[in-house]
């Protein structure tokens, strides 16, 4: 290692998306110096991507008069399954108003109210009143009692990406992007910062900081079809998982959104079904009746994804180079409503399938969205086991969502979690000064720079690309919608002769300088450790909560299951050790969700 | 639809192999129904040269990383269908940007030394208090800057500029609508005559020698004629206010 390209900062923040900013700017208002990497320029991060909206509780339109912080948290809590942090979600939906204003000060154009009189597609008329004239306009979201999810048209992540990294800019906060955290410094009690590779020229570089972030977002690229950016691969859980002494919170609960398209598998919105959309097989037929006579595709976002990949593994899916897949026929709609109403979902089947919905169909298919689970945090998001330590946004189990989230509840979670981890960092550093053994910085990038070499002259004979497609594949099928003890015990036993074959990857490419393939073979064992920890876990909890669906267990037990998974991967291990704890119920006890199906929850938007 | 097989000649260089010169490359690759160049450049990756260097996030054509010369225009790869195009695919680095290796460019740097110059970021005195509820905001002055906001800086306007391609302190078609974002903010207290000193240069509106290929190629559609004129409009009234003061 070259010590002379080591850096220290106060505050090291890994990961630009909305979190990690967020955290960077309250830190560094603070007066502390800040600096963030990422794998990209930050205005690429995933964040961008999210269209619908962040729920807060401003009661400013007329669907959402009376709302308040009490309503958020009980549209909350059920959401979860009673699986979340209560005192967690009671300081959420205090801060959430906050949060939003606060980036209204900070540049975000959000939509404004209107006044006057609005009738809803249902026929029922409204009226929003001329005194909430120009205040925060508010949209209807799945799961929540009141419209409470603010919005800025349609590209509500990309404005609140850019608003936050304008204020990055302008606090002059050190960027380094094109660089990934490989490893975080450590002696087992305390964290020291990571090594990072530059993705520009390959080499390792040494980071040391009072505090050390994750903010890296979700892992939803493990899994074989995902709604998430390609660089979503959950390599800052990872290397949290990897100090041993850092779990990882209820890796098994992964959300599902029930129309991704095919091949991209980027989303449509639900409000395709909700304006009226039918679900067709391969034979055309609308299907979902036949299972929800009642709600039919406006059943919940879990149950839908279930009836859906339920009937494509009875044979009636339509075949494609990509796997089956089903059709979302929205042509009835007419194409006013179409251009008008779903203008984003008409520019998305223009631009990467080419067709038109207002005269062909959408080959659409359940596909990973969301990951509840990461790295173990308290409220404070101080990471469990090692000093030094925080966690923020998708990456961080503060635990708000337990095993369900609600639509709009990330965005506002990756705010109100960087503001409060923020201003926790900054008084920790405050107290903190950078010390570290030289050795064990040393000795933590040798072991990196082993890695390459070892991959460099392997005699192995895997394939990076073919065992990473295996790992997704067994995911997505044991380890999707449906679950059960069989399926589980098979994933399990394949991932893990998986990862011992990831430890014999022979590179077919030089491996040289920014490569490619060798990023893809230093990444694949820890995505690796994650996809173990998702199905051990799974296969563990024995019920039916949230998102987690057990067809032996199609109910929620909370007799026995009420708790919290802890995973984690002592060193040299070849499988996670789960420990549980018990959650926060200080407010809402458990009880009915009142969703009509047990396990279900009626969500909308994105 | 017949099957076609399609040939990609791919720009290849790899700084960390500086003895390798650049050349192109061909490719070939059985194409299928759906496919863009993101599947297509992916798939060449995966099972003929896995060194190959590229860059995609969102693959949604929303976070701006894939700009690439596609057959010499300018365009976002991950939205770009193979259907759309001929038998023969030529794929380039964007010009003016860094290369970084392959079809890789360092737009990031770029990008924050034009919002740095621009001092893109909300300029105001007022400090904010988090027990008020919002400042009102009329909708229809939050619809106007949330179409200049649309921009994804994937740098297509930059590489097909003839000002940038000589000038690399041109701020380009992004830089002039970002300015313009600021203007029509009524949250931004920045003086005409304030950002008449980054943007009544040559390094800002007036480098700029109209041909208008960006308007013509933005992805996101964003009318950069009209945002520039706005921009100049600007800008004139400003020197012409400052030189009546004299
Ligand atoms: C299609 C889609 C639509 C969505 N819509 C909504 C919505 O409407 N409302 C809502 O509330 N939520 C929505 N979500 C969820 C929400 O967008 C995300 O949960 C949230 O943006 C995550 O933010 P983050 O800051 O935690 O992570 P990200 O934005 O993913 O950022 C992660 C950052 O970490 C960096 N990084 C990762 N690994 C490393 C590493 N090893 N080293 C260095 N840097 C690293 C990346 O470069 C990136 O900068 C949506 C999600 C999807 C997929
Ligand atoms: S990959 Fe994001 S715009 Fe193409």
């Amino acid at each position: 290692m070259k010590w002379q390209d080591t850096h220290i900062t106060e505050v090291l923040v890994i990961g630009a998306g909305l979190a990690g900013e967020r955290v960077a700017v309250e830190a560094a208002s603070h007066g502390h110096e800040c600096t963030i990497l990422s794998l990209v320029p930050p205005r690429r991060s995933h964040s961008t991507a999210a269209q619908g909206g962040m729920q807060a509780s401003l009661a400013n339109v007329a669907m959402g008069y009376g709302d308040n912080p009490d309503t958020h948290f009980e549209d909350t809590v059920k959401g979860s399954d009673w699986g979340c942090e209560q005192d967690v979600a009671r300081l959420f939906v205090n801060l959430a108003p906050i949060a939003v204003r606060q980036l209204s000060y900070w540049g975000v154009p959000w939509t404004r109210v209107v006044p006057g009189k609005k009738v809803l597609p249902d026929g029922r008329e409204i009226e929003d009143l001329p005194e909430k004239e120009g205040l925060i306009a508010q949209r209807a979201f799945g799961g929540t009692a009141k419209w409470r999810t603010c919005y800025a048209a349609d590209g509500t992540g990309h404005v609140l990406q850019y608003s936050m990294d304008s204020m990055v800019i302008k606090l002059g906060v050190t960027v380094h992007d094109r660089m990934e955290a490989v490893a975080l410094i450590h002696d087992g009690e305390k964290c020291y910062g990571a090594v990072a590779r530059c993705l520009r020229t390959g080499a390792f570089r040494a980071y040391l900081a009072k505090a050390t972030v994750i903010a890296t977002g979700g892992y939803g690229r493990i899994y074989g079809t995902s709604t998430n950016a390609v660089i979503n691969e959950g390599t800052g859980m990872a290397i949290a998982l990897d100090t041993g002494v850092v779990p990882l919170g209820n890796m098994e609960a992964v959300q599902f959104h029930p129309t991704g398209i095919v091949p991209t598998n980027i989303l449509v919105t639900e409000g395709c079904r909700g304006d009226g959309g039918y679900l067709l097989d391969k034979n055309l037929h609308r299907f979902m009746p036949d299972y929800e006579p009642v709600k039919k595709e406006l059943a919940s976002r879990d149950v839908v994804s279930r009836r859906m990949m339920y009937h494509i593994r009875q044979g009636y899916g339509v075949e494609s180079p990509y796997g089956p897949h089903l059709w979302l026929d929205i042509r009835h709609l007419g194409t006013e409503h179409l251009y008008t109403n779903l203008r984003e979902v008409c520019t998305i089947c223009g631009n990467f399938l080419g067709v038109d919905p207002a005269k062909d169909l959408i080959p659409v298919v359940p596909t990973q969205h969301y990951s509840m689970g990461g790295v173990r945090t308290n409220i404070d998001g101080d990471a469990y086991g090692l000093k030094g330590l925080f966690a923020a946004g998708e990456s961080a189990c503060w635990d708000l969502h337990g095993f369900n989230r609600l639509g709009g509840n990330s965005l506002a979670e990756t705010l109100v979690m960087g503001m409060v981890v923020g201003a926790r960092v900054a008084d920790y550093v405050k107290e903190a000064v950078v010390d570290f053994s030289p050795p064990l910085v040393s000795d933590a990038v040798k072991q990196q720079e082993a890695r390459v070499q070892q991959l460099m002259a392997s005699k192995g004979t895997e394939n990076v690309y073919a065992l990473r497609k295996q790992m997704e594949e067994t995911l997505l099928n044991k380890v999707g919608i449906f679950r059960n003890e069989a399926d589980l015990q098979e994933a399990v036993a394949t991932l893990a002769d998986l990862y011992a074959r990831s430890q014999h990857i022979r590179l077919r490419s030089n491996g040289l300088g920014p490569n490619p393939e060798m990023s893809a073979a230093l990444r694949l064992p820890g995505m690796l450790r994650l996809a173990l920890c998702i199905a051990t876990g799974a296969l563990n909890r024995q019920e039916s909560r949230g998102s987690h669906y057990r067809e032996d267990y199609p109910k929620r037990d909370d007799a026995n299951w009420l708790k919290r998974t802890l995973a984690y991967w002592r060193p040299g291990a070849d499988k996670p050790e789960l420990q549980y704890e018990s959650i926060t119920i200080n407010e809402l006890p458990p009880g009915d969700r009142g969703y009509g199906e047990a396990t279900g929850v009626t969500q909308l938007g994105d | 639809m017949e099957q076609r097989t399609l040939t990609f000649s791919i720009f290849r260089y790899n700084p960390a192999t500086p003895e390798i010169t650049p050349r192109m490359q061909d490719f070939q690759l059985d194409e299928n129904p759906n496919m863009t160049v993101f599947i297509a450049l992916n798939r060449l990756r995966e099972e003929q040269d896995p060194s190959l260097m590229f860059d995609f996030v969102c693959r949604a054509a929303i976070c701006g990383s894939c700009a690439m010369l596609i057959n010499g225009r300018p365009q976002l790869a991950c939205k770009t269908l193979t259907a759309d195009l001929p038998d023969h695919i030529t794929l380039m680095p964007l010009p003016v940007f860094k290369l970084v290796g392959d079809l890789s460019v360092d737009t990031g740097t770029w990008f924050r030394q034009m919002c740095e110059t621009t001092e893109a970021w909300i300029h105001t005195d007022a400090k904010f208090n988090p027990k008020a509820e919002e400042e009102r905001m009329d909708n229809a002055i939050a619809l106007d800057i949330y179409e200049a906001e649309r921009c994804i800086e994937c740098g297509c306007c930059i590489a097909s500029c003839a000002t940038a391609n000589i000038r690399d302190d041109f701020l380009g078609a992004a830089g002039i609508n970002r300015m313009a974002r600021f203007l029509i903010d009524p949250r931004d207290q920045r003086s005409p005559a304030q950002v008449f000193e980054v943007m009544g240069t040559d390094e800002g509106v007036f480098g700029c020698i109209g041909l208008m290929a960006c308007d013509f190629l933005c992805p996101m559609e964003i009318p950069l004629q009209t945002q520039l004129a706005l921009v100049r409009r600007k800008m004139m009234a400003a020197a012409l206010s400052c030189k009546c003061k004299h």
